[in-house]
């Protein structure tokens, strides 16, 4: 019975897709996108400046600049 | 030190920030505003089996389709941007940006992204009801998606619902409720989606304008003016309710937004609403702020001075005391840190108890120059007059456009289709201005009296957020380019046949 409703779920997705006439340039547009936000500014533009660090780190590091920060 | 920020890097981050948010901004408001349009038409095609509105229903959702897809996922590069740009608010705000955010992603994207295969795939193959109740959810699921966005917005602009925690530099959520439905994240909720629906409404009429400007499409197009201009004047009237109530509540929570809004230095009592120049109404910004044809607005120069009476019976402090307020709560954090490492409890507790009095003006304490809490004056001005004119312009415009489809000349106006058609521009504008006056009226603040910019901001190269302001602009403007192009295609395709 499930197998049966996730062939048939399976069966629709596949259908749907391949009916697709103006969907492909779109899907083509998303891929392209999301290659662009997450291989190319992820990776080298956006490396989050917390990344590596341990909680106790990051509490230090927050800390010492928000504290560092103020005007004397 | 404070001196080794570069402040251009902070004008570029935030100018890095403003850009992607308001693209972003150009493909959401549409896909929440088709969502509620098409979902009516569909309801007419189920209620009635009329063919047309079927027809109708299935361009209106393409155009959806077009729009969903390339601005799907545009958001996530803000969240990027938190977490380099903005890393000591990224910390410093906690769960409570987290949180909303994570049920945003898990609950209303996967909600949203589950429904819009079947209203897209799903025509012939699933039951007619079951159809119909795709596309309400796939528009709700959006809806969704902007409530939680809209929350964290909120709490930046008014933080409620939190404690700030010394040990681990950040903000704790208390109350989850006082978060989630916080008055300002309701009004704002109601504000800004029905000003979407009103957005849409403008595409729907303008686009079907156009085909009547063709001579193409007669039926259809007058048909989808109808719906829209009925949803739009409805979308229309509610958001110029909520923006009267958001008014209102600025003056509580944001003061200097408010003044800044109205260019008004000096306040006082029974204060004239400055429609442009000299053109006043009298003892309108003192309703608005007040409710109360005589109550007394403060005016920048006021609020930086202080000593005015607050509607809670207290003095109004002078800045320059809100800031000596929030060294103090710095230095606590610094005496509270060192008192940790050397052990000593007692030390720590006295410090978090300065920190616990001065909490509400902690951002205080990185502001240099009083002058520097004064948003854009003229810009926050001129953005709220566009963004009011032209809400009150397209209530008019709806009622008229209702009017002459009950006089059955609607198809004939020609001069009103070229309204409609240079209106949709328009409604971007008033969108977008919209966000100005919200987001540039909080400045210098991330977060309203707790976090400026200037102790937000990570401290990157200037250079390197150059770079990727530019390489944004870039992809942002092709894939607008792409969205018109595919878009402009599909209209003067027109509707399809049913088959």
């Amino acid at each position: 019975m499930i197998k049966k409703s996730l062939i048939s779920i399976w069966k629709f997705y596949v259908d749907g897709f391949r009916s697709m006439t103006l969907g492909r340039t779109l899907w083509l547009l998303i891929l392209i996108k999301l290659f662009i936000m997450f291989f190319v500014l992820k990776l080298f533009f956006f490396p989050s400046f917390l990344k590596g660090k341990t909680t106790e780190e990051k509490e230090e590091f927050v800390g010492s600049e928000l504290v560092e920060r103020a005007v004397d | 030190m404070f001196e080794s920020i570069d402040t251009s890097m902070i004008d570029w981050s935030r100018a890095q920030f403003a850009l992607t948010a308001m693209y972003h901004w150009l493909f959401v408001p549409l896909t929440l505003g088709l969502a509620v349009i098409m979902g009516v038409m569909e309801t007419l095609y189920v209620i009635t089996g009329n063919e047309f509105w079927k027809r109708t229903a299935k361009f209106w959702i393409k155009l959806f389709g077009i729009n969903f897809a390339v601005g799907v996922a545009t958001g996530l590069i803000l969240e990027f941007q938190f977490g380099t740009n903005w890393s000591n608010y990224s910390w410093f705000v906690g769960d409570i940006f987290g949180a909303p955010l994570a049920i945003e992603g898990i609950l209303a994207f996967f909600m949203e992204a589950t429904f819009v295969a079947v209203m897209f795939f799903g025509w012939n193959k699933v039951g007619k009801k079951f159809h119909l109740a795709s596309t309400w959810l796939t528009g709700l699921g959006a809806t969704i998606s902007a409530w939680w966005i809209l929350v964290a917005n909120s709490w930046m602009q008014y933080p409620v619902g939190m404690e700030f925690n010394p040990d681990t530099v950040r903000n704790e959520m208390i109350d989850f409720m006082a978060v989630a439905f916080s008055p300002v994240a309701v009004m704002k909720f109601l504000h800004t989606v029905l000003s979407c629906w009103m957005l849409g409404a403008v595409f729907v009429i303008g686009v079907s304008a156009w085909y009547l400007i063709r001579k193409r499409e007669k039926e259809f197009a007058v048909g989808s003016m109808k719906i829209a201009a009925w949803v739009g004047l409805f979308a229309a009237l509610v958001t110029a309710g909520t923006g009267d109530k958001s008014a209102y509540q600025v003056a509580q929570v944001q003061p200097m937004k408010l003044a800044a809004m109205e260019a008004l230095y000096d306040g006082g009592t029974a204060e004239p609403l400055t429609i442009v120049g000299n053109i006043k109404i009298p003892k309108m910004l003192s309703y608005l702020a007040t409710h109360d044809l005589d109550g007394y607005v403060p005016g920048i120069n006021n609020i930086l001075l202080g000593g005015y009476t607050l509607p809670d019976g207290s003095k109004a402090l002078p800045v320059i005391e809100k800031m000596n307020r929030g060294k103090k709560a710095i230095a606590a954090l610094a005496d509270f840190r060192q008192a940790k490492q050397e052990g000593g409890e007692a030390k720590m507790m006295a410090s978090q108890k300065v920190i616990e009095e001065n909490m509400p003006y902690f951002g205080y304490g990185y502001i240099q120059d009083p002058n520097s809490l004064v948003p854009n004056v003229w810009m926050l001005f001129w953005a709220f007059r566009v963004m009011v004119g032209l809400g009150m312009y397209f209530i008019l415009f709806f009622i008229v456009i209702l009017f002459l489809a009950r006089k059955h000349k609607l198809s004939k106006v020609t001069w009103l289709h070229w309204v409609a058609l240079w209106s949709i521009p328009l409604a971007y504008i008033a969108s977008q201005a919209g966000w100005i006056v919200a987001e540039m009226g909080r400045q210098p603040w991330a977060i309203q009296d707790l976090l400026p910019l200037n102790a937000a901001v990570s401290n990157l190269q200037t250079g390197s957020v150059q770079t990727t302001f530019f390489i944004f602009l870039i992809m942002f403007t092709v894939l607008l380019i792409a969205e018109i192009g595919i878009m402009v295609k599909a209209i003067k395709k027109g509707p399809e046949e049913s088959k």
